[in-house]
């Protein structure tokens, strides 16, 4: 059946089954390969993308049920320069990088929701995983990408 | 000495267009050093050399060795890009094929930038030298006027000045792209002739650069093995068997092949022992996407003859490796007298035996490759630590000679030593041959933790004998784990000698009776080395037991102790224990040796910057470890704060890293920081077990790895400065953490950790 899908504006006329998680969708039939697999049942957060803003762990959502506009790393921000992505790299956060799409759909969400996080709120919503240890980074940008806000 | 070949004369005329590289640098290397004629020279313009310049100026470095975090694709380019006087903004860093015309492209064992400090900047010094030949020759003055300076060539005369002389531009220049073609012409320095800049004039070694992949990070551009998408691929996701060298009976694919997407399935045989990295069979489930290549995988029926390994079972083979440690092993060191200093009743005796179970790597990005096998060619892309190893193996997978095959190293997404093993890029060889289309294997996060390579379980015993003093007479370790040279040769089942210099052999403690032994065990796994590998468990048990010893020794200050037993300054000469070939990281003693005093300095350094000896509230302790390892000194203080329910915080983790020269600072410094939460993820969490031979972990739910809020909220690195020798980064801040976090958490509560990982149930306040 054909499913209809606007990712980064653009909308997608998509023959694939409704219950196909959107990650694949992105990654294999858009062609979109930003957005990570790391676990395929919500647990590490690779896959995370804005529905309507919300941050949401594309692995598990079948595409048939997304009714909302799409945002992946790669839409995020005008001209790719969000707030977040500047943080970033000022704080040369990533390592190998292959999580950070995700952690930098997570903190755009979380700022938009809390544009001011205390470290509790940020220990609550930023729940991704990095198996590089970048976490000590990835809060001192989402508090630099706060004030920058 | 070493050769460096211009590669750029063959044809050099013709190769001339816009953008095209004109000038090119090659080389050949062996182990020992010599120069050897370069067979086949490539052609001028072939991606396999590792500076080459272009006429519009644009200077590409290429990275011979793999990233997976590490920065070592920055790394290598500050090397380049300093010597060679080029501008940071006009270089394009491209990654090498696998290729022995390149050297070792064996990404492991944290040894880059130890194996290519001064190699690659003698090719940017060759060039950079060949460039001011360049200038002279079309200025018709002498070279000695010349000078490269950041990314062009100025014309300099030397004028008295006052006592002595200075240089002034004459405002003669010339740009690299503009010499590049004359270069090309010129003959190479020889290696006597290079002449490598003093360390005052660097301008990008030791600089905390940004890393040259960051931006394509960041917007979600980076290509990892994941990513690699071909015009026609087909999609691949295999079962294996759950049990090492189990064999599929039967199977029936009826269901998976009424799966949309789903087209076929592929058999891959089981592997031959030893399994090293070959494939190791299954069922591949080919499709059009990937989920469809899951979906039909879970409705495969297969019955499998579970073999030899279907005994494994978790419970009892501790017990095994435990018994196993309390009875004499094969002596590696031997210094004095152990058993005399044990049977002397004066002597107070302290005992301790240690566990630590086996990890997976559990890399972010699974393991995940593409091939297109052509009849008589064959590419492979794949995010793999030795891309000369995915070559290799790829080619024996489809019975190919390795020459045709060209192997493509994407970013890896992670790796820890996992993607040392390409069995994945064997796995795509072969299924790509058997449906004669490209096709994308990519493992789930169940087959990458069930299917794995495991670190070494390991249980320890350790002994010391206490003098009066406190101070330990004698100190008698034994340690027992199923060896990596297991998946070499199937019937090893004692570590090598190199295994236990990976943190036993090499302990640094003025004690005048040492033993130091190994005992066997089986291996029903394959078995992997992992992040600094077996230093994890034996700096775990060294570093606990000092902290064991110094409470027996009248509860001493820990730094006060460790420093003591670390003794005077000296090199530590293991020949004197009987230890004819310590391994010592592939690095030699005489220029790496065990330096004492450095590791008492890393933990003076740590000490004083973590403020140590200051007073904590309650349930708070601070713990430290120190540790040499991949020839790189690190010491670690790791403050806790145990919640009554026996949550640990960590408020404050301080390290003092002495890696010698350090190449990119705020890399190393990341490397550090993740190193601790890496360390931290294994100690509060990591654990693999098996029943009837297969693992009983399957995904973060069950193999929990750390989050943000696991993490340290701060994290301190301070490095050493230091003109010696560089030192790896990548692992050496693992193995002193575990011990450091256990030991603050005796502090805080009394509590002596001695099994990994922790049950931070037995932490609760009573």
């Amino acid at each position: 059946m054909t499913v209809s899908l606007v990712v980064n504006g653009v909308r997608h006329e998509i023959d694939v089954p409704p219950e196909m998680p959107l990650l694949w969708v992105i990654r294999d039939v858009i062609g979109l390969t930003g957005t990570k697999y790391g676990c395929g049942i919500a647990q590490c957060g690779a896959c995370t993308v804005h529905i309507d803003g919300a941050a949401t762990r594309s692995c598990s959502v079948p595409v048939g049920s997304v009714t909302g506009a799409v945002t992946t790393i790669e839409g995020l921000g005008a001209n790719g320069d969000h707030p977040v992505q500047k943080a970033w790299a000022e704080h040369d956060v990533p390592q190998c990088g292959y999580c950070q799409s995700g952690q930098i759909m997570a903190a755009a969400a979380l700022l938009k929701e809390h544009p001011k996080p205390t470290d509790a709120e940020i220990d609550a919503v930023m729940t991704n995983i990095c198996r590089c240890g970048t976490y000590t980074r990835i809060r001192t940008a989402i508090k630099a990408a706060a004030e920058a806000i | 000495m070493r050769a460096i070949v211009n590669l750029s004369r063959r044809g050099v005329l013709r190769g001339i267009a816009a953008g095209s590289a004109t000038f090119v640098l090659g080389g050949e290397f062996l182990a020992s050093g010599r120069a050897l004629a370069v067979p086949n020279l490539p052609t001028p313009f072939a991606p396999n050399l590792f500076v080459s310049i272009g006429i519009d100026g644009t200077v590409t470095l290429t990275a011979h060795r793999s990233d997976m975090g590490q920065g070592i694709r920055t790394g290598l380019a500050q090397l380049l890009a300093d010597e060679l006087e080029a501008d940071w903004n006009r270089i394009v860093v491209t990654q090498a094929e696998g290729d022995e015309k390149y050297g070792d492209q064996y990404t492991d064992g944290s040894r880059s930038v130890v194996k290519n400090f001064q190699r690659m900047r003698e090719f940017g010094a060759a060039a950079r030298m060949m460039l001011e030949q360049a200038a002279a020759k079309s200025w018709g003055v002498d070279v000695s006027e010349c000078r490269a300076r950041n990314h062009e060539v100025v014309h300099v005369r030397r004028e008295k000045q006052g006592e002595g002389f200075v240089e002034v531009a004459t405002g003669r220049k010339a740009g690299f792209g503009e010499l590049a073609p004359i270069a090309a012409e010129l003959p190479v320095p020889r290696p006597e002739e290079l002449k490598l800049k003093p360390r005052k004039d660097w301008r990008y070694i030791g600089k905390p650069m940004r890393q040259v992949d960051l931006d394509d990070i960041t917007h979600g551009r980076a290509v990892y093995g994941i990513d690699v998408r071909l015009p026609g691929m087909k999609y691949a996701s295999i079962q294996r068997c759950p049990v090492l060298l189990g064999r599929l009976v039967s199977y029936d694919a009826s269901e998976a092949l009424k799966v949309p997407g789903v087209e076929r399935v592929v058999e891959i045989p089981p592997p031959k022992e030893p399994v090293e990295f070959q494939a190791l069979g299954g069922l591949a489930v080919v499709a059009s996407n990937t989920w469809a290549a899951m979906e039909g995988r879970k409705r495969l029926k297969i019955q499998w003859d579970p073999g030899p390994h279907a005994v494994y079972e978790s419970s009892a083979y501790r017990k095994a490796l435990e018994t196993t440690a309390t009875k004499p092993g094969k002596v590696r060191r031997v210094e004095g007298d152990v058993d005399a200093a044990f049977a002397d009743r004066s002597l107070k005796v302290v005992e301790a035996a240690y566990w630590s179970p086996h990890f997976v790597h559990a890399p972010m990005e699974v393991p995940a490759a593409v091939a297109d096998v052509r009849d008589d060619r064959a590419e492979v892309w794949a995010c793999c630590q030795d891309a000369q190893a995915l070559r290799k193996t790829a080619a024996a997978a489809i019975g190919m000679d390795a020459a045709n095959v060209t192997a493509h190293v994407t970013l890896l997404g992670g790796a820890f030593g996992r993607k040392s093993k390409p069995d994945f890029g064997a796995e795509a060889a072969f299924v790509s041959k058997a449906v004669g289309a490209p096709v994308k294997v990519t493992w789930s996060r169940e087959d990458d933790i069930r299917n794995g390579y495991y670190h070494a379980a390991a249980a320890q015993t350790v002994r010391a004998a206490l003098g009066a003093d406190g101070k330990p007479v004698a100190w008698h370790h034994r340690t027992v784990f199923p060896p990596i040279m297991s998946i070499f040769d199937q019937t090893q089942r004692l570590p090598w000698g190199w295994e236990l210099d990976f943190g036993l052999t090499d302990l640094p403690y003025a004690i005048p009776n040492i033993r130091l032994e190994a005992g066997e065990a089986d291996v029903h796994v394959r078995i992997g080395w992992k992040r600094s590998v077996q230093n994890i468990f034996h700096a775990f048990a060294i570093g606990s037991f000092v902290d064991e010893l110094a409470v027996a020794a009248g509860n001493r200050d820990r730094v006060e102790y460790l420093l003591e037993l670390i003794g005077p300054p000296r090199h530590i000469d293991l020949t004197q224990g009987g230890v004819a070939d310590y391994f010592n990281y592939d690095g030699s003693v005489e220029i790496y040796p065990v330096d004492t005093g450095r590791l008492a300095h890393v933990v003076k350094l740590a000490a004083e910057k973590a403020r140590w000896g200051q007073p904590l509230g309650p349930r708070r302790g601070m713990g430290i470890a120190a540790h040499r390892s991949f020839l790189t000194y690190v010491a670690t203080v790791v403050e806790t704060e145990v919640a009554p329910d026996g949550t640990v915080h960590i408020p404050r983790v301080v390290m003092a890293v002495d890696a010698g020269t350090v190449v990119n600072p705020d890399r190393v410094k990341a490397q550090m920081e993740g190193a601790c939460i890496y360390a931290l993820s294994a100690a509060f969490f990591g654990e693999i077990t098996a029943k009837d031979g297969a693992i009983q972990q399957s995904n973060f739910h069950d193999y929990p790895v750390a989050r943000m809020a696991n993490a340290p909220r701060r994290i301190e690195v301070h490095l050493v400065e230091s003109e010696a020798p560089p030192g790896g980064v990548g692992e050496p801040g693992v193995p002193p953490f575990a011990p450091a976090l256990c030991n603050a958490i005796f502090a805080a509560t009394g509590k002596r950790i001695r099994s990994l990982p922790i049950v931070h149930e037995d932490l609760k306040a009573i």
